[in-house]
């Protein structure tokens, strides 16, 4: 089992024929991602990387029954994509694109949620299914099948993670993804509750950053509903106040959104908390060996 | 990216936001100048600098006369100011806003920001105006109004009347103007990309009108390709130049006090890294993201910016290569140590993508203080030892 994608699902690509879409297109098909299609307006009835070409969204879902498009168009052009996907029909939109507008984001989320199509991103790597489904730009060899879910706001945090987690002997159900930007899709709060369902996930891995109150909402929900063990790591610890580390949601403003108040709230709701990134992989197996 | 005060009044001019009359200069002879232009009594010398908590540092002074206005300005151009947002090493001031003085019955504040909670823009008023709004927040937050505002439906009169009530203000006059510069403030807003827009002191006139005796704002660097004006009056001498050069090659870099410099890949990551060192009793000199295409030339740039601070004693390269190949990584390395001359141990750790490829290119390059980590703790340790002395 795992969580939101799997061996079947169904996967476009919005922004299919361009340089970060085809390669990283290629690289999920090589995967065994299920890519039936893409989207690049002007461009319908073409093949390409052995798929079909469609103008519109609409059009994909209708000839391919897709349920989940991943997003490579420009950043300007995300609003516009996300939006696209949601009235055609997407279940799930997985956003990679760095650098839209958070304005533009706003309103596609909020068009998003009244037609009932979930996100995944902006800015951000991407799901992966291990040994499945591979929808995003990770590298795919690092995640064994296993008992560990992941989420994640960072990228190459993911890497770290997984890759800890596999080297001591376990493995991955679903890595997540989630994005750094100050509006994103999932997250935390909708994504633990689906590895708390899923029976083949036995402990999670959540690695968040300073900014915005994401973790400490989680935090709330984990004492409230997740039973299973959570180990989590809050990177920025040694951030400076009122400076932009990278990701444009990763700022500490004021005294809200430090890594000290959000690793104390996981704390009192019963999580391992690592102060290092490189103490997960241990934090898993001492998890793994209470169950 | 954010904008001096002179500048947001000029957007707040556009928008119809009443403010003083003023003029920007960046001599003494100009600002006496303009003081004669504004024609007085009374006029405000304000230093231009990208942070607030200017009055409290000596950098906004009123002038009474002329003389003066020149000896105001000769004392605060060229001043390194100090407040509590510059931190201790303060900012040059280089501009100085002359200003009428204006008739201040009582003092507001209003603000526009992003609420990451609701994820829709938020309108901010208190009754505290000229106070430091965070101190409000934590001291006496029942004297901030606070009223979400959906774009789907845009600014309406409900929000307008929510704010002027929750103001405590009475008279129809003034309610009607407060709700008016409030919708002007919002679509200014929207209208920008703005990230956060913040009027503190917002004063009331003895005629019961509103006025923003100072602007500050922030805008989407992300959205700044299509607001051309706005990204003109970007003042990079603002800004550490550092992270400007380090931005011109897509490296994402923030100075620190530490010794050791960190090259990493991942925003995430590059943090995760920094607080390593600290757990394992080292200091950070820097985060320095390269990156998802980062390869020899940008490598070799983060050297180069890395090397200029003297302080640095080590340097550790963190990569785990995803989108990153670390074979590109390892040959940005050799090339950098060709061009820069690299006088501190170099800790190398490099994993995912193509590293048994980049260990053996390390490997053959025979490069003297190049010491490898295996994994990040153990590449975190020895950048910490290495640092030392060890």
């Amino acid at each position: 089992m795992s969580i939101l994608v799997n061996k079947d699902t169904k996967v476009i690509v919005q922004g299919f024929t361009g340089k970060e879409g085809s390669f990283h297109a290629e690289q999920c098909l090589d995967y065994g991602t299920k890519i039936v299609g893409g989207v690049t307006p002007n461009k319908g009835g073409q093949t390409h990387l052995g798929q079909p070409v469609f103008n519109t969204v609409k059009e994909a879902v209708a000839t391919t029954g897709a349920t989940v498009s991943m997003i490579f168009v420009p950043p300007a052009f995300v609003g516009d994509a996300v939006m696209e996907a949601a009235e055609a029909g997407i279940e799930l939109a997985v956003i990679i694109t760095e650098g839209a507008p958070v304005k533009d984001m706003q309103a596609a989320k909020a068009h998003a949620t009244k037609h009932g199509m979930m996100t995944i991103g902006p800015n951000c790597p991407g799901i992966i299914t291990a040994e499945e489904c591979k929808i995003g730009i990770m590298p795919g060899m690092i995640f064994k099948k296993g008992n560990v879910g992941l989420i994640s706001k960072s990228g190459t945090l993911t890497y770290e993670g997984a890759n800890q987690v596999c080297n001591e002997g376990f493995g991955i159900t679903t890595a997540v993804g989630i994005g750094g930007d100050p509006i994103i899709g999932l997250s935390y709060k909708q994504i633990l509750p689906m590895f708390e369902a899923d029976p083949d996930t036995e402990c999670i891995v959540m690695i968040g950053e300073i900014g915005g109150d994401l973790e400490i909402q989680a935090a709330k929900l984990i004492k409230e509903q997740i039973t299973k063990p959570v180990v989590a790591f809050i990177a920025g610890q040694t951030a400076p106040k009122g400076k932009t580390m990278g990701h444009a949601g990763a700022i500490v403003s004021g005294s809200a959104g430090t890594a000290k108040e959000k690793m104390e709230a996981l704390e009192a709701a019963g999580v391992t908390v690592v102060v290092s990134p490189a103490e997960i992989g241990a934090a898993v197996t001492k998890a793994m060996a209470k169950k | 990216m954010n904008i001096h005060e002179y500048q947001a009044k000029q957007i707040f001019q556009k928008y119809g936001v009443p403010t003083p009359k003023g003029i920007m200069v960046e001599s003494v002879k100009d600002a006496v100048k303009a003081a004669q232009e504004l024609g007085g009594p009374i006029w405000v010398v304000k230093a231009q600098i990208h942070a607030g908590g200017r009055g409290l540092g000596g950098g906004v002074k009123l002038a009474k006369s002329l003389e003066e206005v020149e000896e105001l300005a000769n004392e605060i151009l060229g001043m390194t100011l100090v407040t509590h947002q510059t931190g201790p090493e303060g900012k040059l001031v280089q501009k100085l806003y002359i200003e009428d003085g204006a008739d201040i019955q009582s003092e507001y504040y209003l603000s526009v920001v992003l609420d990451r909670k609701l994820e829709m823009p938020l309108i901010m008023a208190s009754t505290e105006g000229g106070m430091n709004i965070e101190d409000v927040a934590e001291n006496t937050p029942e004297k901030i109004v606070t009223v979400p505002v959906d774009p789907a439906i845009g600014f309406q009169g409900f929000h307008g009347r929510e704010l002027a009530f929750g103001l405590g203000l009475t008279d129809k006059v003034e309610q009607g103007n407060m709700i008016k510069l409030a919708a002007k403030l919002f679509k200014l807003y929207m209208d920008n990309d703005a990230e956060m827009i913040e009027i503190n002191p917002l004063i009331k006139t003895g005629k019961g009108e509103f006025m923003a005796l100072d602007g500050k704002m922030g805008f989407d660097n992300s959205a700044l390709g299509r607001h051309p004006e706005i990204a003109a009056m970007r003042d990079l001498t603002e800004e550490d130049p550092d992270e400007v050069e380090a931005a011109k090659y897509g490296l994402s870099y923030v100075a620190l006090d530490g010794e050791i410099g960190c090259m990493v890949n991942g925003a995430g990551l590059a943090m995760g890294t920094m607080d390593t060192i600290n757990h394992m009793g080292g200091t950070p000199a820097n985060f320095l993201d390269v990156g998802g295409s980062a390869n020899a030339e940008t490598v070799a740039k983060g050297f180069e910016i890395i090397l200029k601070n003297p302080k640095v004693k080590a340097i550790f390269v963190n990569i785990f290569g995803g989108i990153v190949r670390c074979d590109r990584i390892a040959n940005g390395i050799i090339e950098a140590t060709k061009i820069t001359d690299v006088n501190v141990p170099v800790i190398v750790r490099l994993d995912g993508t193509n590293a048994p490829e980049a260990a053996e290119i390390l490997k053959n390059a025979n490069i003297a203080n190049l010491i490898v980590g295996d994994d990040l703790g153990d590449g975190a340790a020895k950048a910490v030892a290495a640092a030392k002395g060890e």
